[in-house]
């Protein structure tokens, strides 16, 4: 199980396979990979996005990202789970998140990789600023959806 | 001894500081420290921590302790 917060730009494909070679003890043991993938859109609520700036709170989001980690591997029976999350200046097409979860059989494997993804977004402290033609402005919550 | 108050994106902003460091004389909640140490209104939608959990805003506050506020997280649409 392995949370990473990124300042840099990375590839989650290159970094999935790198972990999972990297797991001898998973060699053999699933038959599932769930991967959820979250990228940086060049528009967001009306505005052409030219950039985002992903600020933080250091300590709290890893402790957090870690809390959804664990909760996510007592609920469902899965083998390894790989976060791995940007912070600082993104630009379009840039991965922002990158959730990977790895179990015997795909619906522990989907069930833990929805509930880490949704977690993280709602629990983990970080705010988006985006950079428009129009200037730098917060990103306000979503609205939530029963 | 003496309270760690953060302030994080648009509350950090607001307040015009990210970190300082006030007496305890007094504080008694999380709702003391933002009195004591913003110095401008509470806004409405206003997150709070205490040692990186999240907490209320009548929650106690005790000396050594990190109170950090700031909006709502947004980790975008679902």
């Amino acid at each position: 199980m392995t949370v990473r917060l990124l300042a840099e730009a990375f590839d989650p494909w290159r970094e999935i396979v790198r972990y999972q070679e990297e797991q001898p003890a998973l060699a053999g043991k699933f038959g599932a990979t769930t991967v959820f993938v979250g990228t940086l859109r060049d528009f967001n609520q009306g505005h052409a996005v030219q950039a985002m700036t992903l600020e933080h709170y250091a300590p709290m989001t890893g402790e957090h990202l870690e809390r959804v980690a664990r909760e996510a591997s007592e609920r469902w029976p899965i083998a390894d789970l790989l976060v791995i999350h940007r912070y600082g200046e993104l630009r379009p097409n840039d991965p922002i998140v990158c959730v990977a979860v790895w179990a015997e059989h795909r619906e522990a494997a989907f069930a833990a990789c929805r509930y880490l993804i949704d977690e993280l977004k709602t629990r983990a402290p970080f705010w988006k600023q985006e950079q428009t033609r129009q200037g730098r402005r917060w990103v306000a919550p979503e609205p939530k959806v029963k | 001894m003496s309270i760690t108050v953060r302030f994080f994106a648009s509350v950090r902003e607001r307040v015009g500081k990210q970190l300082e460091a006030i007496d305890c004389a007094g504080i008694n909640n999380v709702a003391d420290v933002w009195r004591q140490s913003a110095r401008v209104p509470m806004p409405d939608n206003l997150l709070a921590a205490i040692n990186m959990e999240y907490a209320r805003i009548d929650q106690p506050v005790r000396d050594g302790d990190e109170v950090a506020f700031f909006p709502p997280v947004t980790g975008g649409a679902p």
